[in-house]
Parts: C-alpha cells; structure tokens; sequence
C-alpha cells in the first residue's frame, strides 16, 4: 500500500461525515458539495477497496439526492465490483444500478461480474446481481446471461428463485429470443405453490400481457386455477389484470371467468381487490349485465364514501364505465354533479370529464349552463378546466351537438367575459370558424361580436385579447348584418384599442376598413344611385365639414336589417373618426399596424380628393368624378364581399407541386432572403418560392382584372387578412377540380411566374368553394359547412409493434412448441407452405380436430388448418401436461369444455404468427 | 409496474430516489422539480392519487416525509398505497420508530431495504417480517466483512483520530508540550502500521 493512498484511507470521510457537513451547511451547500466531489475524485483513484467503495458511496449519495453527475466513476464501481467482500459488492452493484444506462462505454465490462455473481452460492450475491441485470440490461448483456438466468429460474432456493422470475421480464424486453430459452421454466413457475413464487410470476405475465394478450391465451386455464385458489391479495390483483387483457379476445373465457369475478367481488374486504375486481368487471366485462350491476353498486359505495381516494376511484372507474354504458353516469348524475365542488382539484376533473360524457344534444345547454355557473364560482385553474372542455365538447366533429348556433355562439361571449376566462385563443377560433361554417348564425354572431367590442373594460384584459380580434374580424367580414355600423366603427377605433397588440390592432384596423367601406357602399352606392346630383353635392361637404343633410342618401336596402340611418353627415363624421383615430398610427412601429393605417388613411384620402377635385370643377365634370368615387367604392366593397370559406386542414398538400419545381427540404434560406416579412405570411403560397410581395399584388392582378390600382391594394389586403386567419383557400369539397385543372409546369419558363399559378389557384378555389355554401332555411339546425377530408379525425397511429411483436412471436412458438423455430430477426408474415415431415400428421390431426370445428360451430378451411396446427403440439411432453391440466379442470367444472376452448384459442394464434420458413432446431423441445 | 419512488421530504428536499425505467439525470431533475411542486401542494384531505404525464403518482405522507410512487395508468393505485404503508412498516421496524433523520444517515439502508421489497419495479416479498430477516442477514453479512477487513485500520484510524485531536487542541492550554505529544503519536502510529504491512 503507498503511502498517499494510506493518508486517504485514514482521514478520510465517511457517508456519515458528509450528510453531517452537509447537514451544517446553511448557505455553502454548493461550495461544500464541489469540495467534497474533489475529495470523492481523489478517494475513488485510491488502490484500497475499502477507501475507494466509501468514496462510490459518498458518491452515490450526491448522485443520488443532489444530482451531481457521476458517470466518471463509472469504471471505479467495477473495480470495487470486482472486489471479494460482499459489503464492497453491494456498494457497487448500487451505484452501478443508479448510474449506468444503455451508453455507458464500460457496460460491456460488467458481464462477467454479473455472471460470476449470478452463480456465486451466495444467494444475497445472487440477488444483488439479478437486481442490478433488472436495471441496466441492454440487448447485449440479456443474450449473454439469459443461460444463468435460466438457470435460476429453477433454484431451489425460493428467494433467488423469485427474483430471478421478476428478472425475466426485463430480459425478455431486450431480448426477445430469450423466451425460447425460460418461457417454459416460467410457465412450470406458474404451477408452483408457493405464493411468493406464484407472486412473482403472476405479476411478470401481468406485465407481458399488457403488451401482448393474446400471446398468453393458452395459459388461460393456469391462471384461471391462480384466480380461484389464490388467497393472497397481491396475486389476485395481478390476475385479475391478466383476465382484464385476455377476456375481450375470447367471449368464452370471459363467460367462465366473470362468475368468480363477481364472488370475489362480493366476499372480498380488501379495498384494492374490491376495486380491481370493479375496473376488471368495467373494462373487460361490460356485455355482462349483471357483473356490471354488481360493480356500479360498488362504485356508488366508493362514490359516496368520506375516503378522498375511494371516491377518486369511484369517480374514475364511473368514467371507465360511461364509453359504454352512459345510463349508469345519468343514475349518478348528482353524486357526479356535487363532486364538482369537492375541495380536491383532480376529483373535480375526473368528475367534469364524466359531466361533459353526459353531454349529448338535449342537453348541452343546461349543461353548460349549470358548468358556466360552476366556473364563476371556482378557482381560475378550474374554471379554465371547465371552460375548455365545453369548448372542446361542443366543437367535436364540426360542432355535432349544436343545434342552436344562435345560443352556443352568445354562451362564447358569455363565456369570455367569465373573469378567469383564459381560453381566448379557442373562443377565438370557434367564433371565426362558426362564422364561416354557419350562415344562419352570422347575425347573432355580429351581434355577439358588437357587444364585446362596445364594452371598453374588455380591452384591459389580455386574455380577452384574442377573443376581440375575433370579434372585430366577424363585425368586419359580416358588417351587412350590423344593426349600427356607425356604431361598430366607433367601437373598433376607440382609445383604449391602443391597448391592444399590434398584430390585432391590425385586425381592428382592417375590420374598420371592410366596416366603412360598407357604410360608403350603402350610403353612396346605393342611396346615390337614385340621386346622383345629390351625391355629388355631398361630396363637397367635405371641404368645409358643414353639412347639409343630403336628402335621398339615407339608405334602405333589402339585403340587410340595417336600422340606423347612414347620413351624409354621419360619413363625415365617420371620415374624421377615422383620420383621427388612424393618424398617430401612422407612426407605428408595428409594421402591419402602419401598413394597414396606412391604406385605409389612404382610402379615407382618394375620397376625399375625389370630392375635392369635383367642387372646384363644372357640375358635368363632378358628377364624372362622383361617379368615379362611386365606381372606386362600389369595386373595394366588392372585393370585401367575396365570402371567405373554411378551409381544409389537408387542402395544401392536395395541391400538385409543378413539374419543374424544386420543393426545398430547408427552408432556413428563406430567413436571410425575406427577414423583414412576418412569419406566417412567408409559408402561404409559397411553394419554395421566398418572394411574397410580388406574390401578393400579381395575385390580385388576377383577381380583379378591370380594376384600377386602388382595388388592387385592398384586394391584396383581403389575400393577406385570409392568410393571416390560416385561411389559406386552397381547394376543399372541389379539390378535383384544381388537380385537373391546374397546368402542367412543364414549361420551364413558367417556373418563373409561379407566382401567377399560385394566385390562379387562390382564385380557382375561391370559386370551388362557391356552389357550397347554399343556405338552407328549411332545416331546423343550420347548416355546417364541413370539408370531409379536413373534419376526418386523424388516423388512430399505428401500433408500435416492433419488439413486442417479436417477444410475442416467440412466446407463441414456446406455446406451440412448433419445432421450426427462428430468430426473430428474420422472422416473415409469409404463409409458409407445409413442412413435408409433418404432413402425414396433420392429415390425422385434421381428421382428429373435425369434433372440435363441429362444437365450435366454425367451419372454415382456413380455421381448421390452424386448428391442426394447434393439435401438433399434442405430441410434445409439455403440451400432454397441459392435456392433464385440463382434464383436471373438466372435473372441476361441467358448464363449459375447456380443452375445447383452449384448442379453438390456440387454433386461432396462428392467424397472426404464419409458421417459420427455415428449420433450427430447439435445444428444448 | 412502478416507474420510480421518490421520498420528498415537506421542504421540498430529497431523501430517497429509485428508478426503475431509464431516466436519464437531467431527466430526473426534471420530474423530481414536477412533482414535489404538484404533490407537496396538495392539502391534507385530499386524494393521494395524481395524474402526470399519462401515469400516475400515488403519494402519501407519513410524518414530514412524502412517499411518492409512479405508476401506469391501469395499475392499481390502492395497492400501491398499501406497497408504500408496507415500506414504512418495514423502515419502521427496522429502525425502530423510524424518523426522518434515520433515512438521511442511512440512506443506503433505506435503499437496500427497498431493494428487497421491489424488484424491477414489482412487489417482491409481502411479508414483513421475511424483509426484516433478510435485511438483517446481510447486515450481518457486511459487519462480519468489516469487522475481519477494519480490525486494523480501526486502530490505525483511532489512533490518527487522537493526533487530529490533540492537534487542534494543541494550540490551547497544552502549549508547546503540544508539539512534542503530537509528533510522538505520529511517530506511534507510523511504527505500528511499518510492524502490519
């Protein structure tokens, strides 16, 4: 021993001095910690074992409570693994359960240690070592000890035995072909009495169930046997979770299975059972009329006990209960309804999302009603809690529940006015979605929309921010049902908008623009239209803002329920508002803000030069130019009436990407080429091409084609308000039409005017969507506009069935015992063809299973090839076991033919896992 | 299965952390700062069941010490509140009215005993008094190891324990006398570990 290394080992600090020191340690925590994980660096270098395991352990301690990275000791716990004392051992195997994970470079170090200490005759050694496999086993270190493992799993010591069982199943996780090798021993475990064993096998097959049930159907009867002989608590928990999974896959079982369900139910004390009877019963067994019974009348008795968590449970299990059977929910309905003001936060959710199970389209608004209520009350988490789910359940499938638009879309004003009310940005996007989807409801809309936009207290509130924009983009795309237009603008332009961000500041402004070019439409265009001088005369007025009101110009038009009167004078003051209110924006910093101040000062401007221009010439000449205004206005308000459609989630990837165009992976040059434009503009129509601008105007160039420059820019103003709601018009119910349509970009030089096949399609689309949206008044509930493909919930993801398949696949063979076994790494779903050693055999077994196709009542070839398959397994040792086990089991009970039943169980497995192609013989069979 | 136990002491210190699926470190942070905030929150006459991630935690308290466990979603909840009352009768049995403090200095042995009642995230041993029996035959296990390994050192580390001492007293009422005592310990202590190795 050198001498440094001595000096260590005699000062140095034990687990005990560190806690201590740490413990005294008030503010220096840190400091103390650093200098201590000095020490533990310099300690842990150290030849002595003992000095080096107290150093792992400090260690771990730090690792452990103050997360304190320790994947440099990683090669030191080996070397103290490597150590003869046990206590060394232990030290070690702890940390290295504690740090090491699938990358750690040394893993590979270790597995001859684990196996030396997995057939060490000390069986603590042995456990410690089964424990840390548990922990840290990879692919690697599974393969190489699955034969030790094995080995234990028929120690005759019970306590090595048992956690060699519990072990299995982590090996079996990483390496699946392991199950060649132990499921048989597993299997024999199951038969073992005693109860720790039993224990500890049950809860391994619960877990493999859970991936994998009807890998396991065959041993039905094994645990069948467990559920009824089991005394213990703990293994008929496990059990009964093994029947929950295997029951729904074969009727029968189930029918056997639930009567000793429903007595355990019945006779048992033990809450926990009690309960896992009740969720077995409710998930698995709900065809079972009266189990189902059963378990509601002990779900009601948790429902109502003082026990928090019984009630919790209660509530939960209810939930479990209601995908199904909803009456047992409505039976309940006032427990339910009074655990909505329970103190515990998480049983007032559970029994909101049984609420909302409830909800159906009688009753959704005394629901929400009564939940509305509920929210005023509660706390703001739960009230939001509450909120949110009206709005998701009355929304589901395109707004299904809804009946009557014209009271869901007032309860969303409603909603947003709740003080605690965060869910602005739903709110939000139901009121612009049921404004594009439901025509009959656009007039309450406004007038929804009106109300929380007059009200100035709401501009204080930041989370009502969002449902305000939607509210001012609806009163300005639906302004010809406002009652008072007048009235709107005022309420868009008011002071306290400067409280608002600039990105719906700009949506007011734009609102504001569509607003009063509808009031322009209706005073001039139409009210002029029968009195053209008088028009003009009016025009002058705004010279010197002094008014005479100019008679005709009140407007009376059919299409709307407009009752307050658009004057002259109400223009005027309306042109002023709009200067007055605009021009400090003008200086905005907000770019959209100025922009869109901007035009519609602009506007406000051509106006009123069009007037000025017209007094100081001859009358003919100024009526010229107020028909010109009249002309300017009549073509804004046009290209403001183009209604706006919603659009498929899907619509832009059913658009055909040209020919000679190059769809860019990265778009991450997009930023240096267009950085100055706003982000959600840059990924509108632009298939890989940055250049929006110009996108923008050539797209209204088509659109309009007589118009003058002064429409052009209010139409791009319109394409870029659709592409600021996401509405991004691409085709929907006619996308057909648009792949037929669209030309072919062969030509290369079309790529360059890419741009104008874009906006071409904005405009092909814009009309598709036209022919859709016919009102229809006859019907009680309005019409929804729905996009098929968009409202389509997405696909259920797939089954990630990789390694799971794989385990099961070799569990399958294990129950099989076919002899044609392979890894299963090149394991294929082709139907194999039939093995020619076998065929002789399964000519006599066809004939043997005819009794068995007749008692199933299932006649298919395809079935009764299976079912021979099934019946190979005869010939081996185990399956002749089993064979004995089920006659045990026919004495027991009369009622229904287990063997029967477990060969049509097993008849059915091959359906799933075709037979093996090549030959490698089993060592075990 | 129980992805991982966690004891949160009532200030939001950690006692006792064991996983069993991969975290990794930062990983454990992560939820240990999660759920100490949602569970050490929660009154006294709730429910001990909360929902995270898509598992569940189930906790308790006993005394100043928040025994936490995370679980699936369809994994029994009531039986891990039994689970988590076992574990504490066992500590308690072990320790003798355990408290607290008995988990911060032995925290080791508050692992190894729950290395006996849980393996791979599953309950492994039910009964009681079988825990204590094994704890303690690899208690003595490592006693009889130390005794054999530290009969030496032991002697050595006292004998260095009292230079230490007189060192730092040294500067007190002995005075220069002190020195003297001191280098002839050392020199003790040298002779005799020169006689062992």
């Amino acid at each position: 021993m050198s001498g440094p290394s001595l000096m260590d080992s005699l000062f140095q600090r034990t687990l005990e001095d560190l806690i201590k020191g740490l413990r005294q340690q008030l503010i220096g925590e840190q400091a103390f910690i650093s200098k201590a994980l000095e020490e533990i660096r310099k300690e842990i270098k150290s030849t002595d074992l003992s000095t080096k395991s107290t150093a792992l352990l400090k260690l771990c301690y730090l690792s452990n409570l103050h997360f304190h990275d320790m994947s440099f000791a990683a090669f030191h716990a080996l070397e103290v693994l490597s150590s003869p004392r046990f206590s060394h051992k232990k030290i070690a195997y702890h940390a290295i359960s504690l740090s090491f994970h699938d990358s750690t470079p040394v893993l590979l170090l270790i597995t001859n240690h684990l196996r030396k200490d997995l057939t060490s005759t000390n069986e603590f050694e042995v456990s410690l070592s089964l424990q840390c496999l548990s922990r840290i086993a990879n692919v690697d270190l599974a393969r190489d000890l699955t034969p030790e493992v094995f080995t234990l799993l028929s120690s005759n010591k019970l306590y090595v035995r048992k956690r060699a069982v519990a072990v299995v199943l982590r090996v079996f996780e990483k390496y699946p072909d392991s199950v060649r090798v132990c499921f048989k021993r597993l299997v024999e475990n199951l038969e073992n009495y005693d109860p720790q064993i039993l224990s500890a096998v049950v809860g391994v097959f619960s877990e493999l169930a859970c991936k994998d049930p009807r890998s396991y159907l065959p041993l039905a009867p094994e645990f069948y046997k467990i559920l009824v002989d089991s005394k213990s608590n703990w293994i008929s928990i496990k059990v009964l979770k093994i029947f929950a999974k295997l029951a729904p896959l074969e009727p029968r079982l189930a029918n056997r299975v639930v009567e000793p369900i429903c007595y355990l139910m019945r006779k048992t004390g033990a809450k926990s059972l009690l309960f896992e009877c009740v969720r077995t019963v409710v998930t698995s067994f709900s065809e079972y009329e009266s189990a189902v019974r059963l378990a509601v009348g002990k779900i009601r008795e948790f429902m109502v006990d003082e026990d928090p968590n019984l009630k919790y449970l209660g509530l939960h299990a209810l939930s479990i209960v209601a995908s199904k059977h909803l009456w047992v929910v409505s039976e309940n309905k006032e427990v339910v309804i009074k655990s909505l003001s329970d103190p515990d936060p998480n049983i007032k959710i559970e029994s909101l999302r049984l609420v909302m199970a409830m909800v159906s389209e009688h009753n959704v608004a005394e629901i929400s009603k009564v939940l509305v209520n509920y929210a005023l009350k509660s706390d703001p988490l739960f009230c939001n809690e509450i909120l949110g789910s009206i709005l998701s359940t009355c929304s589901r499938n395109v707004y299904e529940i809804i009946v009557d638009f014209d009271w869901y879309v007032s309860l969303l004003g409603e909603m947003s006015r709740i003080p605690h009310c965060q869910m602005g940005e739903e709110i939000e996007n139901q009121l612009v979605d049921i404004g594009l989807r439901v025509k009959d409801v656009r007039l309450e809309l406004v007038r929804v929309a009106r109300d929380l936009l007059i009200d100035p207290a709401l501009l204080g509130n930041s989370f009502l921010h969002r449902v305000l924009s939607a509210a001012a983009w609806v009163s300005g795309e639906y302004v010809e049902f406002s009652r008072n237009p007048l009235e709107l603008m005022e309420a868009l332009l008011q002071p306290r908008t400067s409280l608002l961000p600039p990105s719906i500041m700009a949506i007011y402004i734009q609102s504001a623009f569509k607003v009063l070019v509808f009031c322009l439409h209706t005073c001039f265009v139409r009210g002029g239209s029968t009195a053209g001088v008088s028009a003009s005369a009016s025009y002058e007025s705004f010279d010197d803002l002094s008014v005479e009101n100019g008679a005709g110009s009140t407007v009376a038009h059919g299409q709307t329920c407009t009752s307050a009167p658009i004057t002259n004078e109400s223009i005027v003051n309306l042109l002023k508002l709009v200067e007055l209110a605009l021009s400090p924006l003008l200086g905005s910093h907000d770019v959209e803000v100025q922009e869109r101040a901007r035009n519609l000062l602009g506007f406000v401007d051509l106006i009123k030069l069009e007037a000025l221009n017209s007094s100081g010439q001859e009358e003919n000449d100024s009526e010229q130019k107020g028909v010109e205004a009249t002309k300017i206005i009549r073509m804004v308000h046009d290209a403001f009436s183009k209604e706006l459609g919603p659009v498929s989630l899907s619509a832009q990837g059913k658009v055909p990407v040209p020919d000679g165009l190059t769809l860019n992976e990265n778009l991450g040059d997009l930023e240096t080429i267009c950085s100055d434009i706003e982000l959600p503009s840059s990924n509108t129509f632009s298939f890989g091409y940055p250049s929006e601008e110009k996108d923008v105007s050539s797209f209204s160039n088509l659109q309009i084609k007589e118009d003058s420059g002064q429409s052009n820019e209010s139409t791009s103003l319109l394409a870029e308000h659709r592409k600021r709601h996401g509405l991004y018009y691409l085709p929907s119910g006619k996308s057909e039409v648009i792949s037929n349509d669209y030309p072919p970009a062969n030509d290369p030089a079309l790529q360059g005017d890419n741009n104008d096949t874009a906006s071409d399609l904005v405009k092909l689309t814009a009309e598709s969507l036209v022919p859709k949206r016919k009102p229809n008044h006859s019907k009680p509930r309005p019409v929804v506009v729905k996009l098929d493909e968009a409202d389509e919930k997405p696909v259920a993801v797939k089954h990630p069935e990789s390694r799971d398949d794989s385990l099961s696949g070799a569990v399958l063979d294990i129950l099989f015992g076919s002899e044609d076994i392979l890894p299963t790494s090149s394991r294929s779903n082709l139907p194999s063809s039939n093995r020619k050693g076998k065929e002789k055999q399964h000519m006599i077994t066809q004939v043997e299973s005819k009794e068995n196709v007749v008692g199933d009542g299932n006649s298919s070839s395809r079935r009764r090839k299976d079912h021979s398959h099934g019946k190979e397994r005869r010939h081996r040792k185990k399956n002749a076991e089993e064979r004995n086990e089920t006659d045990r089991k026919e004495k027991e009970s009369s009622s229904n033919h287990p063997r029967r039943q477990k060969s049509r169980q097993r008849a059915e497995e091959p359906l799933k896992v075709p037979p093996q192609t090549s030959v490698i013989p089993d060592f075990l069979l | 299965m129980i992805h991982f136990v966690l004891l949160i002491s009532r200030q939001g210190k950690v006692r006792l952390t064991k996983w069993y699926s991969a975290y990794s470190q930062k990983e454990r942070t992560k939820v240990i700062r999660e759920l100490s905030g949602l569970i050490l929150t929660r009154g006294p006459k709730l429910c001990n069941f909360v929902e995270w991630r898509g598992l569940r935690v189930v906790y308790k308290r006993y005394a100043s010490l928040y025994f936490c466990m995370c679980i699936d979603e369809d994994d029994n909840e009531l039986e891990i509140l039994e689970i988590i009352h076992h574990y504490v009768e066992v500590l308690d049995r072990y320790f003798g009215s355990v408290c607290e403090l008995d988990l911060i200095y032995n925290f080791h042995k508050a692992y190894f005993i729950l290395d006996e009642l849980l393996i791979a995230g599953e309950l492994q041993e039910p009964s009681k008094r079988t825990v204590a029996r094994l704890v303690a035959a690899q208690d003595s296990l490592v006693e009889t190891a130390k005794e054999q390994t530290s009969s030496i050192t032991n002697i050595i580390a006292q004998a260095a324990n009292f230079t230490i001492k007189m060192l730092h007293k040294g500067y007190g009422p002995w005075g220069s006398n002190a020195l003297h005592l001191e280098s002839l310990l050392l020199v003790d202590v040298c002779t005799r570990l020169v006689d062992q190795h």
